[in-house]
């Protein structure tokens, strides 16, 4: 039997609820409002009365107003039609709701139950299987979409038949197992799980030890994400973190991207819905919206749902994983949720951490982070769920609770910084006080010595180190003027400023410039470090000014240039008879 | 605001605070209003039968013994064409000596948009201030504040925004305007004889700060009316936000609530998110623009008023007074409109992001050359030509008593490049130098 309840108080979405029987911490609850369903979460329990959060408007609710417990925390639907879909934090189809305004209580099917999918099966009758393993695939787009043993199955199976080939929907039983006592279980395509569980279902987690590519060079060349690892960009308002994320999301190497857009702005979700369904994936040649599933819960959707809106997506990219699938997972921007964390803390009247957020905060952000990384599954294939998320710290200041708990967990630091964008350097990835841990991982380095070259590494941090000591130059030259500087100083700044405009600066609106293979990136980091290494001398600090603003020019038109076209090799030419010239 | 319902009447308070009033009473729901010895209040908590109620007009000289009244549902505002031309203030009520506005009554605060029904905003709002149209370009659907300090005419620059912009309705949201100003604007849409496509929602620093929390809703389920039922183009002015802001952290304050930082309610964000939020392109071509004015603290943007609106809004336009030319400008570093790239070259000439750039760009090359000057550095002709072309790209350009057509404005632009630049010092794309060099 359900445990029932009545409303005993309201305060904005924090209700309180007497109940008659047993509840569980996250249970999920509906309350009725006149024969409207107001969802709402357990958040805190005391005696007979248990504190809810509401995923809507709390208006018009009364004293009294009958409640009903579900028995289950908040789950999501998984199975194949995920990708190209527009859901809200809950899961609900956005695009198959009713009206221009969002209903409160209208809750939509995740999944088509009528649509038909052509299955294969992969596993055959007799075959031990445990959960998460595969018993059939079926295509999602141009994905292999695997029907796996649900998550929820414990112990070991044994397959007793699974389904011919053929068309199935979601709710036709594919495969029947038999359990360890002997009982038979039905298994059709799709499963339900808590959000806030982690999926497990893998034999290993090990350290990362290869590239997520993204094409953007001051990632890729100077603080690389590695495939299953975790990053987050900090960075105050107007410096570009969604332009960043937007470009990621269209260029990555990923199989799957799922984008949460936290708490942020609704035409910035309009933009993606309308540009993802018509560009074109460069490495599949298919439209980027077959491999995206966005979940959306813009700033003026109910708060609470912002929260779950992360973990909704997690679970996603989770489920994905587990077919041995490459996930990037955007979150913009976790900050929104942490702030609805604090909004649901101060109606709990709970004694607040720094800066009014809850005291667990940072275990808070450090457990989701830890539900990213690769793995091995069960059948010795990987899988990884790869996170990036923005960070908004209030008044650009990074000392605040959000980026430091953040920054304890997150393995790359993207920090954006206001001087660049306001001088119009884009990416306005701070080459000095970003960083990633990746770069010191042994397995990293033998990941690059073997996909790039030997001593890649190295000769990275020569690149980071001409940036920092063309910064100490600068701020030298800023100080004493440009007379009053040996001129080495002049060549260290313009060293930099090389290293800045060619390889840290990228046109994220230019169709070439925009991405950069990583082949192209050691070609074009291999010139400039040469240029670098050249012994030039000036008699006058103009001339050196000159001189290498010349060479910008020049391997800039490069990089608008298609990749060892003739245009390409033309300008290189030029660059190469610049540079003998003054030597 | 009256109530057709039955009314339920209590007469004894539990507690007071300068916000808020507190009484043991049942069947209360929450949002509903209620008038507390003649006085409007909102129930905010509700905890077993005891109700509290935040009393907009405050609660100066309220007995324990007052006369509550419940009205058994959410504030309200009567929508329909007799809106316009009309002033009322924060609860809808006329105060321009007209009679009782009738109309379909709908509860203010309403649900929002789904994001997948929106459309991209892409129709360009001129407003003939190039430091705007050329710079940082509206665009309907968008939500963009002024950054501005107190002693600047933002209030003045809004109103000729408003009037010059091609609109069907102009709403103005007054919170905490000063009398003055409150006159000023309503001289201002009467000399522009442009009263039948205005409405005006005031609060005035005459009436109690709490009030003010209704305004932004009040304006804006008239907007959602017009646009949203008329297919109109509306324009929403909201002028002052911070002083909104500040209402709300009176009342968060009054209801002990732990305060964020610059004590600031922890739900700023979502507060002013909601507001901004409603601006909208809509499928059947109704839109809601808003633009807004955030009042700064001495140029103060890591406050968490302006910080909070940055993250929410879609650019921001600063204010600021040349000091070279004594004209007040719209600053082309520090202000951005997010959605200009939407319209720019798309819906004006080829040559407006090339000519928009560089003029920029050469008007930082003046700040740099008149950092040097300062400093005692000696200038080269071209440091000396910048500054001349800034001082007269500033007043033909970037002040905000420029009144003209965007291609006028990118003719001036070509003319000012002519004037003080080789077109090699430019890095204009040739093609364009060919088309409108010698115009």
């Amino acid at each position: 039997m359900k445990t029932t309840g009545k409303v005993t108080g309201i305060v904005s979405n924090l209700v309180t609820v007497e109940v008659d029987g047993p509840v569980a911490q996250n249970e999920l609850c509906y309350i009725d409002l006149d024969g409207v369903k107001l969802m709402a979460e357990v958040i805190k329990v005391n005696g007979d009365s248990a504190s809810v959060q509401v995923y809507e408007s709390t208006r018009g609710l009364k004293v009294g107003c009958s409640v009903e417990f579900e028995g289950r925390m908040l789950e999501v639907a998984l199975g194949p039609g995920l990708l190209s879909s527009n859901y809200d934090g809950l899961q609900d189809n956005l695009a198959t709701m009713q009206g221009v305004f969002l209903k409160r209580g209208e809750y939509t099917a995740a999944l088509d139950p009528d649509k038909e999918w052509e299955f294969t099966p992969i596993a055959k009758p007799g075959d031990k299987v445990v959960a998460a393993d595969w018993l059939g695939e079926v295509k999602e787009g141009w994905l292999p979409h695997k029907i796996m043993v649900p998550f929820a199955f414990k112990g070991t199976y044994t397959v007793k038949d699974v389904a011919p080939a053929g068309s199935y929907t979601i709710n036709q039983d594919i495969a029947t197992l038999i359990d360890s006592k002997g009982d038979e279980v039905k298994v059709n395509m799709y499963q339900r799980w808590p959000v806030k569980v982690a999926i497990g279902g893998y034999k290993e987690k090990p350290r990362p030890y290869r590239i997520m590519e993204t094409g953007v060079r001051a990632i890729d060349t100077f603080n690389p994400i590695a495939e299953g690892g975790t990053g987050f960009i900090p960075g105050p308002f107007g410096c570009g973190k969604t332009v960043i994320q937007h470009a990621i999301a269209k260029q990555a190497e990923a199989d799957v991207i799922i984008m949460a857009a936290c708490g942020e702005r609704a035409n910035e979700v309009v933009e993606i819905f309308k540009e993802f369904p018509e560009l074109i994936d460069s490495r599949t040649g298919r439209k980027l919206i077959e491999r995206t599933t966005i979940i959306c819960n813009t700033s003026n959707m109910p708060v609470a749902a912002r929260e779950a809106s992360v973990y909704t997506a997690m679970t996603i990219g989770e489920y994905y994983r587990a077919m041995g699938l490459k996930v990037l997972l955007l979150a913009d921007s976790t900050s929104r949720w942490a702030q609805a964390l604090r909004e649901m803390s101060n109606r709990m009247e709970e004694l607040p951490g720094a800066d009014a957020f809850p005291v667990d905060l940072s275990s808070i952000i450090s457990n989701f982070y830890s539900r990213a990384g690769i793995v091995v599954l069960n059948n010795g294939k990987t899988g990884s769920v790869t996170f990036l998320g923005t960070v908004s710290p209030a008044g650009g200041n990074l000392k605040e609770p959000v980026t430091e708990s953040t920054k304890k967990c997150a393995r790359c630091f993207y920090a954006l910084s206001q001087n660049r964008a306001d001088s119009k350097r884009y990416p306005a990835i701070d080459p000095i006080d970003s960083y990633s841990k990746y770069l010191e991982y042994p397995e990293m380095e033998d990941f690059f010595n073997q996909k790039m070259e030997k001593g890649w590494v190295e000769k990275v941090l020569k690149a980071k180190n001409i940036t920092l000591r063309g910064k100490e130059a600068y701020d030298q030259i800023n100080i004493l003027g440009d007379d009053g500087v040996p001129m080495e100083y002049h060549l260290r700044y313009w060293k930099s400023e090389l290293v800045d405009f060619i390889l840290l600066q990228q046109d994220a609106f230019d169709n070439i410039d925009c991405q950069t293979p990583l082949e192209r990136q050691q070609y074009m980091l291999d010139l400039v470090l040469e240029i670098c290494d050249k012994n030039f001398r000036f008699e006058r600090f103009e001339k050196c000014i000159s001189f290498f603003k010349n060479l910008i020019n020049i391997m800039r038109q490069m990089n608008f240039s298609e990749y060892k076209s003739e245009q390409f090799y033309k300008y290189q030419q030029q660059l190469h008879n610049t540079v003998e010239n003054v030597l | 605001m009256s109530s057709n319902v039955f009314q339920r009447i209590y007469t004894k308070l539990e507690a007071i605070t300068k916000a808020t009033v507190t009484l043991k009473a049942t069947g209360v729901s929450n949002d509903e209003l209620a008038r507390v010895a003649g006085r409007l209040a909102q129930v905010v908590k509700i905890k077993k039968d005891l109700v509290t109620l935040q009393v907009f007009a405050g609660t100066e000289g309220i007995p324990t013994n007052a006369h509550v009244e419940f009205f058994g549902e959410p504030p309200a505002l009567n929508v329909g064409e007799q809106l316009s031309g009309r002033f009322l203030n924060a609860y809808g009520e006329p105060i321009d000596g007209g009679p009782k506005v009738e109309g379909e009554r709908r509860f203010i605060g309403g649900p929002s948009v789904n994001p997948y029904k929106r459309k991209q905003p892409s129709e360009l709002i001129p407003t003939g201030i190039a430091g705007i149209d050329l710079n940082n370009t509206l665009v309907s659907g968008q939500k963009i504040p002024f950054f501005a300090d107190p002693d600047q005419p933002y209030n003045q620059v809004m109103a000729d925004v408003a009037l010059r912009a091609d609109v069907d309705k102009i709403i103005l949201g007054g919170m905490g305007l000063s009398n003055d100003d409150y006159l000023y604007f309503r001289q201002k849409f009467e000399d522009a004889g442009a009263l039948d496509k205005i409405i005006c929602f005031i609060n005035t620093t005459e009436q109690p700060p709490v009030e003010r929390l209704l305004i932004p809703d009040m304006a804006l389920t008239a907007a959602e009316y017009f646009a949203v039922d008329k297919n109109e183009k509306v324009l929403v002015l909201l002028t002052d936000m911070t002083l909104y802001a500040d209402a709300l952290s009176i009342v968060s304050n009054r209801m002990d609530q732990i305060p964020s930082k610059d004590s600031m309610p922890g739900s700023l964000y979502s507060d002013l998110a909601k507001i901004y939020e409603k601006a909208v392109q809509l499928p059947e071509g109704g839109s809601i623009t808003i633009i807004a004015v955030t009042t700064l603290n001495d140029g103060d943007i890591t406050h968490a008023i302006p910080d909070n609106t940055g993250y929410i809004t879609e650019g921001q336009l600063y204010l600021r007074k040349d000091t070279d030319t004594g004209k007040i400008i719209v600053d082309p570093f520090r202000s951005l409109s997010r959605l200009k790239q939407l319209v720019i070259n798309k819906k004006t000439r080829e040559d407006h992001s090339q000519v928009m750039n560089t003029g920029v760009r050469l008007f930082a090359d003046a700040a740099n050359a008149k950092t040097k000057l300062e400093n005692g550095f000696d200038l080269s002709d071209y440091d000396m030509r910048c500054l001349e072309y800034a001082k007269e790209y500033s007043t033909k350009l970037l002040s905000i008593d420029v009144n003209i057509k965007i291609d006028q404005m990118l003719d001036t632009g070509w003319s000012l490049f002519r004037k003080y630049f080789k077109p090699e010092e430019l890095g204009i794309k040739q093609s364009l130098v060919d088309k409108y060099w010698n115009r």
